[in-house]
């Protein structure tokens, strides 16, 4: 390809001139293709091998890496801190986009239908989308924090409720990084879900209407499965999301990364720890390809269920 | 925004007017409580640190003293010029090669097409967190650790925005680009200079989107900068807080410096920004 675009900007002009307008035209696309193809093999293609090769290795940057076939797996499979890691990263899922999509379709339906201040109160709910998670991780630390500096126990205690640990907290920490996870995509769901909506055609609302149901009937029998596709979307997007929650959890738990206990650790804070605090590429590699299966899973799922409906 | 106003209207018409107050104060609330982290940010970065445990959202005496400490010694600066520069290169870089690639898969005809396509497709299904240990290992070979390039070359061009410039390149009438063809023009003039400007909101959607996802980016810098002074903005907040510990008045104002361009942005491009997230959310 790339000498393909070396005739046609250098070679002798009577050759370029003889090929024919079709010839001419696929030797223009593979010129323009060429750059790309080398990206996409070089940084996506090539990589993704090499980390299911490295997942066979025992890698650690010092010495070359061997093969040393499925021990990697094994170690993993073996260890209770990795089926610890899974169980919070299905928990971070499993919560977390159920409890986002319900949330933001209700206020998608109720927005949508607002008409004064419609711009100001979607630009409330939508700003914390346009947040970094890495600044935001730190201000949401700040309000867990015990009574003279948190806000929330503040808050808690002047209706007298007793103080929450948040954080600190085996049984609490993993809700209190899901809440700021959640908070975070909310504008983006909410603003997808708008424009769901706003893309079912006005007859079908004007042919239900004269049929005389009611506003409970519309959204379950017209909008709710009108708006399948959208929310599809919403439940891949989201629960890949979720399954590759790290920002919040780094920077929520610094000082004993998915602490307390392992109680908050995610399969990537795992995967960023066994890789770059303790060197050992090829477990870390191994524990990337469990990742990568589970989100093969989930977007097939997704194909799966699009192509039933139609 | 037609159809969606004949939509309010008819809705108009038929609620029960108690019920739509109601809906719309829960709505105004919930909204407030969604900017409220935003708030105590603000208010707290605005404190002296003998004044943060007055929770009160009002400081009673504010000051930009901490700003003045925070910035005083250029390390926020300097993330924020390093965010800015690779932010701002990544999107060009995918603005160029993405439309490149959605144009030449949706408007030329040669075999492999097909099969380039699905392939750059299923670059889709492979998260960045599998890629990171190998990229690691070629940039340290090659020299891009602690690098500009080093940051950037992972996110040069992707298959979400090539599908969604295939699509909308999909759109254009193949007779403008004949006609163009006719009058002498070269294939990548016509792409340039007839194609490009009819897909406009596609770029500009395009274009947020990856801005957005690159001034956010946390995993992959986190991994390949160790110098202080390559740090993009969200790495330089997460290190800075780490170090000021229980300062919090100063963790708030380091929050606040890498919060407020991006909501003055928004401020001045609201109605694009939430158009070209509906549509490369619809589309993509």
């Amino acid at each position: 390809m790339a000498s393909a675009n070396a005739i046609s900007q250098q070679g002798p002009v009577r050759f370029w001139d003889r090929l024919s307008i079709g010839t001419k035209r696929v030797i223009w696309a593979w010129a323009f293709l060429a750059l790309p193809i080398i990206f996409y093999a070089g940084i996506r293609f090539y990589p993704t091998f090499q980390a299911f090769w490295l997942s066979l290795t025992n890698w650690d940057l010092l010495r070359p890496a061997q093969f040393i076939g499925f021990a990697n797996y094994q170690k993993m499979f073996a260890d209770p801190i990795f089926w610890k890691v899974f169980n919070n990263t299905f928990l971070y899922l499993i919560i977390g986009t159920p409890l986002s999509l319900v949330i933001s379709f209700v206020i998608a339906y109720y927005l949508d239908r607002v008409k004064l201040m419609h711009g100001f109160i979607r630009a409330l709910y939508f700003l914390p989308y346009l947040t970094t998670a890495a600044a935001m991780g730190w201000v949401w630390r700040w309000f867990y924090q015990p009574v003279p500096i948190g806000v929330i126990n503040g808050f808690l205690s002047t209706f007298g409720i007793p103080q929450q640990p948040f954080l600190r907290s085996v049984d609490q920490a993993l809700f209190s990084i899901l809440i700021p996870a959640i908070w975070a995509g909310l504008g983006f769901q909410i603003i997808i879900f708008m424009a769901g909506l706003r893309a079912i055609p006005n007859t079908f609302y004007e042919a239900a209407r004269i049929d005389g149901l009611g506003n409970w009937a519309i959204l379950r029998k017209i909008t709710i499965p009108l708006l399948k596709p959208t929310t599809v979307f919403l439940v891949v997007f989201s629960s890949i999301g979720f399954l590759r929650i790290f920002d919040q959890v780094y920077n929520m738990t610094s000082n004993d990364p998915g602490g307390p206990l392992n109680s908050t650790k995610p399969l990537v804070l795992m995967i960023y720890q066994t890789a770059f605090s303790s060197y050992q590429m090829g477990y870390a590699a191994a524990q990337t390809v469990v990742l990568f299966t589970i989100l093969l899973i989930v977007s097939l799922l997704q194909l799966y269920v699009l192509r039933e409906k139609k | 925004m037609t159809m969606a106003s004949t939509k309010e209207l008819a809705a108009n018409s038929r609620d029960i007017r108690p019920g739509r107050i109601i809906a719309w104060t829960l709505l105004l609330i919930g909204g407030l409580i969604m900017i409220t982290p935003l708030l105590f940010m603000f208010s707290t970065s605005l404190k002296t640190s003998g004044q943060v445990y007055d929770l009160r959202l009002i400081p009673a005496a504010p000051t930009l003293d901490n700003y003045i400490k925070v910035l005083g010694d250029g390390r926020f600066m300097q993330w924020f010029l390093n965010s800015t520069f690779i932010a701002v290169t990544v999107t060009l870089s995918n603005v160029f090669f993405d439309s490149l690639v959605g144009y030449t898969l949706a408007k030329f005809e040669f075999r492999g097409r097909y099969f380039i396509f699905l392939a750059i497709l299923s670059t889709l299904m492979i998260p960045t967190e599998m890629l990171v240990i190998p990229w690691y290992l070629m940039s340290s070979q090659l020299g891009w650790l602690n690098s500009y390039w080093g940051i950037m070359f992972p996110g040069m061009m992707t298959a979400f925005g090539t599908f969604l410039m295939k699509q909308f390149f999909e759109g254009v009438p193949n007779d403008f680009l004949e006609a163009a063809r006719v009058d002498g023009l070269n294939e990548f003039t016509i792409w340039w200079k007839i194609a490009m400007p009819m897909v406009v909101p596609a770029i500009s959607a395009l274009a947020i989107f990856t801005f957005l996802g690159n001034w956010t980016a946390f995993f992959w810098p986190l991994i390949v900068t160790t110098s202080k002074e390559l740090y993009t903005l969200p790495v330089g907040i997460s290190s800075f807080s780490a170090e000021a510990s229980i300062q919090w008045e100063l963790i708030m104002t380091g929050a606040a410096i890498g919060t407020i361009p991006t909501l003055l942005v928004f401020l001045a491009l609201q109605r694009y920004i939430v158009r070209g997230v509906m549509l490369a959310g619809l589309k993509g």
